[in-house]
């Protein structure tokens, strides 16, 4: 079967439009309950018309312009809202990004066909309008667009609501349905100011240095490494890369951003000319043998979910800073006002709960089951 | 509150013990002697008592934050604390308090004296002037669960280092029966050690698990060898008139246990024992659960009495004629603990814990070997010519349990941990085949790796059949190895059972549900051991 004819049989399957909202309420709880049951993958959007996006085994599908946003299998065509692994996947005939997402994804997936477009730019596939919007993730990260006459819906990645000096500042982008992420979708998570956050890990690195040891910090290396960079005060002392990290510092630099000096870490690298660096590497490699060069050390990480203090606790590390590429509650809930919409659809993180928050705020909430993974906690997943 | 707040975060931030000591050495030499007080109070356990209930705290909490309850109530297995939680979900504060930790706890202690209304007005108001770090620990002081990854042998020793002042003997003022209410910093720290209390009791000196065999420790003519009892460690002091029982984890336990009473009537005054409470039956102990009914109470009817006498097996002397006698060789502490009971009447609650004769490590063994059936759960191994020392120290004294029991069961209930472990799934229940029903029979928390932990979280999300609250009943399909140390009936289990110590031993990947072990496999071990 097609994907086309796959979607269009679960619109079918779904039922009428307009049903008993207690009927829905009724079916969606138990969706919930099943989905770690079995399979339920196929959901689709009570609309009017046909659905607009729908998901498949695939991804989130638009039947009319026959294109995948950010499939987790092969597709013909794939439009991609950002380059990490949990979105951008290999083995797609065709690809559409934003001209500054290109470079990472080119460095990631290899040989790929990759067709590129500016921010706010409309190109017009089959019988819709697609467009890309700074969705403030990571640089060069988008949410996608996709207008059928006058009938708009928004499919966001991942996406943060607060600048962060590097990645293209988030913009609320009007429409009907609009969907999310929810990786951080509960009150507890609120962000601090970033300066404020930098501010404690460079105070950290400087007592660090003072005290005779190098400092460690774990972060996903494309997006949150360089978002740390940027944010580092290179007056304290050298800055020294995993050679993930600095492979990603490599390919932005070349597209134009600025990173301070750093020196990547090698078998035959002098460290005793580096005493007191900073360390940065993904998280995987501070749990790893790579790390044990660096002696004394003191080891932090930084991520959203160090807003915990059982998780700070757990990866026994000395510091945890409250970093993230993800929206806050607070971020997530301004995001999906702002959009005006009145149908939210949640993809990834604090589903259930989400839902349930924003249908009592008023909105047509679902849930979507994806394979888009968030922030990980755990190190060496691709995600972020 | 601030300066208290900054040791805490210093504590959580490191796991290096010697820069815990040196965040609490630096404390102790700069904060307030009240403050001072309050610290070691509440790093050795004593804390206040709860002034709130929780489901008021959770009430107030989200009316504070605008958030409905059952929005409230979903992220706090996902945070895994309460406390931290409320502190998480509130707003920031609108203004800063300069309350010091002492003037903080007198607050928290006037709560429980107030009606609910001023209470609330009194905690809300405290919210709002308290900002992270300080917010938490004051929400973990008036549910009454502060805890901080500090033991109380690290704390002393800071406390050493920063008075200049000799640890052992820092520790022995620091047992006992004080209040940071009714004492001072002085009283209890520097003042000169009142002999008046005769109450006082010594640390105990704690045993490591012997985990290969006792080849490695020398000669076995160095040793000496008891069973080891599956009671209560328990300190009997006679002192003056008076006498006193400790437990290990320095609750006072006199009144619990009216038949030590004796001991004033036989030992002489300035006699300390340490030895194992049990409830005791003709020649063998009871099962566990008979001492545990005793433990629940703080006093004890005539019945109970009836149906759960204790004993006091000694196996140490620390003190003698009013003179510490820990410095000694143990051999010699033994001798001297010997000839003083060696003519106690016989029906006396107060035994000798018998030494296991044995000449090479193989009849030792086979000792061993046997406990169970004595209802023994080993044996202990102490070096002749060891001192009596405080708290837990490798070297001189093992505990040689026996293997424990164990059976193969299948998974069927999981739920989130909390604190370290919110986030995991690491509380189960495991069942046995009763027929074609899994009949569950025990939950088991510890015993595997934080990578299985993982995995099993990421499987249980996976393959949730339905939810109960917070527990998800998964689909029966992981058979895990559970060690326990004892089996006892028990009504109030469906099973019929109970076990002591369950543990997972080790995930069996190799084996599927339809072999795990069976409810008769269970009875039969309840007929041999229990």
């Amino acid at each position: 079967m097609t994907d086309r004819a796959r979607a269009a049989q679960v619109a079918t399957r779904t039922g009428p439009v307009g049903a008993d909202i207690m009927a829905n309420r009724a079916v969606r709880g138990a969706a919930d309950i099943a989905r770690g049951a079995g399979p339920a993958r196929h959901y689709s959007w009570l609309m009017a018309r046909d659905p607009l996006l729908s998901v498949t085994e695939k991804g989130i599908y638009c039947p009319e312009g026959d294109f995948f946003i950010d499939p987790w299998a092969p597709v013909p065509r794939a439009l991609i809202t950002h380059g990490h692994a949990d979105h951008a996947r290999p083995g797609h005939a065709a690809y559409l990004a934003t001209r500054a997402a290109a470079p990472v994804m080119r460095h990631r997936l290899g040989e790929i066909a990759l067709d590129t477009v500016g921010y706010g730019e409309a190109r017009t596939i089959g019988g819709v309008t697609v467009s890309f919007h700074p969705a403030g993730h990571v640089p060069g990260s988008a949410q996608i667009r996709v207008e059928r006459g006058g009938e708009v819906w928004v499919v966001s990645g991942d996406y943060k609501t607060v600048p962060d000096g590097l990645s293209e500042p988030f913009e609320p982008v009007k429409c009907h349905a609009f969907v999310s992420e929810c990786t951080f979708g509960l009150p507890v998570f609120k962000w601090a100011d970033q300066a404020e956050v930098m501010g404690e890990v460079n105070r950290w690195w400087a007592g660090n240095r003072a005290a005779g040891r190098f400092t460690l910090l774990g972060a996903y290396a494309l997006g949150k490494a360089q978002r740390l960079l940027s944010g580092l005060d290179p007056g304290i002392g050298p800055i020294l890369t995993h050679g993930a990290v600095e492979a990603t510092n490599a390919v932005m630099r070349a597209q134009g951003i600025a990173l301070p000096e750093t020196v990547q870490v090698t078998p035959e690298i002098d460290l005793k000319a580096h005493a007191g660096a900073l360390v940065l590497a993904p998280p995987s490699a501070l749990a790893g043998p790579w790390a044990r060069r660096f002696r004394p050390a003191s080891t932090g990480f930084a991520s959203g979910w160090m807003a915990l203090r059982g998780v700070r606790r757990r990866r026994a590390a000395d510091r945890g800073f409250v970093l993230s590429d993800h929206a806050d509650w607070a971020g997530l809930n301004a995001a999906i006002a702002a959009t005006g919409a009145e149908k939210v659809l949640v993809t990834h993180g604090y589903t259930s709960v989400f839902r349930r928050w924003l249908e009592s705020r008023g909105y047509d909430a679902t849930i979507v089951e994806t394979e888009f993974e968030g922030e990980s906690l755990e190190a060496g997943e691709g995600a972020a | 509150m601030k300066r208290f707040a900054r040791l805490f975060t210093s504590l959580d931030q490191t796991t290096r013990t010697t820069a815990k000591v040196d965040a609490l050495a630096a404390y102790f030499s700069e904060a307030p002697a009240a403050d001072r007080l309050w610290t070691i109070a509440l790093l050795s356990g004593r804390r206040p008592r709860r002034a709130v209930t929780t489901t008021r705290l959770r009430e107030w909490a989200a009316e504070r934050a605008g958030l409905p309850l059952w929005l409230f109530e979903e992220c706090y297995p996902v945070v895994g604390d309460l406390a931290e939680t409320i502190a998480l979900v509130l707003p920031p504060a609108a203004s800063a308090s300069k309350a010091t930790l002492a003037e903080r706890m007198a607050e928290i202690r006037a709560l429980a004296t107030v009606d609910e209304p001023e209470r609330k007005a009194r905690i809300l108001n405290a919210w709002d002037s308290l900002d992270g770090t300080e917010r938490f620990l004051f929400n973990k002081l008036i549910t009454g669960g502060f805890r901080v990854g500090v033991s109380q042998k690290l704390m002393t020793r800071a406390l050493a280092q920063a008075t200049g002042q000799d640890e052992a003997e820092l520790a022995h003022r620091l047992m006992g029966d004080w209040r940071p209410e009714t004492t001072s910093y002085h009283a209890l720290i520097e003042a000169p050690d009142p002999a008046a209390d005769l109450s006082r009791p010594y640390p105990f000196y704690l045993a490591y698990q012997l985990e290969d065999g006792p080849e490695g420790l020398g000669a076995p003519e160095d040793w000496l060898a008891e069973h080891k009892w599956d009671g209560i460690r328990g300190q009997l002091i006679v002192r003056g008139a008076e006498h006193f029982v400790w437990s290990r984890g320095e609750e006072l336990m006199t009144d619990r246990f009216p038949e030590l009473a004796a001991a004033r009537d036989f030992l002489p005054p300035g006699t300390v024992l340490d030895g194992e409470i049990l409830a005791w039956a003709g020649d063998r102990p009871l099962a566990f659960n008979a001492l545990q009914k005793r433990l629940g109470r703080k006093s004890v009817p005539r019945k109970l009495l009836e149906e759960a006498p204790v004993v006091l097996k000694a196996y140490d002397l620390l003190e003698e004629g009013g003179a510490d006698t820990r410095a000694l060789p143990f051999a010699e502490r033994r001798a001297r603990l010997e000839a003083l009971l060696a003519d106690l009447p016989a029906g006396l609650p107060l035994r000798l814990s018998p030494l296991i004769a044995f000449d090479t490590w193989d009849s030792l063994a086979e000792t061993r070997a046997a406990s169970r059936g004595l209802g023994a759960e080993g044996v202990m191994l102490k070096r002749r010519a060891s001192p009596y020392l405080a708290g837990r120290k490798k070297g001189d004294w093992w505990k040689w349990k026996v293997d424990p029991l164990s059976v193969d069961a299948v998974m069927v209930y999981a739920q989130a941990g909390h604190g370290r472990r919110a986030n995991l799934y690491t509380d189960f229940t495991f069942a046995v085949w009763d027929g074609a029903a899994l009949v569950p029979f025990t939950k088991a928390y510890s015993g595997l790796t934080d990578a299985e932990f993982r995995q099993i979280t990421a499987w249980v999300r996976k393959n949730t059949l339905q939810r109960f609250g917070p527990v998800r009943q998964v689909t029966p399909q992981h058979v895990f190895e559970i060690a326990f140390e004892g089996i006892q009936e028990s009504s109030r289990h469906k099973s019929g059972l109970a076990l002591r110590f369950p543990r997972m031993a080790r995930w069996r990947h190799d084996k599927p549900a339809a072999e795990a072990n069976t409810l008769d496999d269970l009875r039969l071990l309840l007929q041999r051991y229990g």
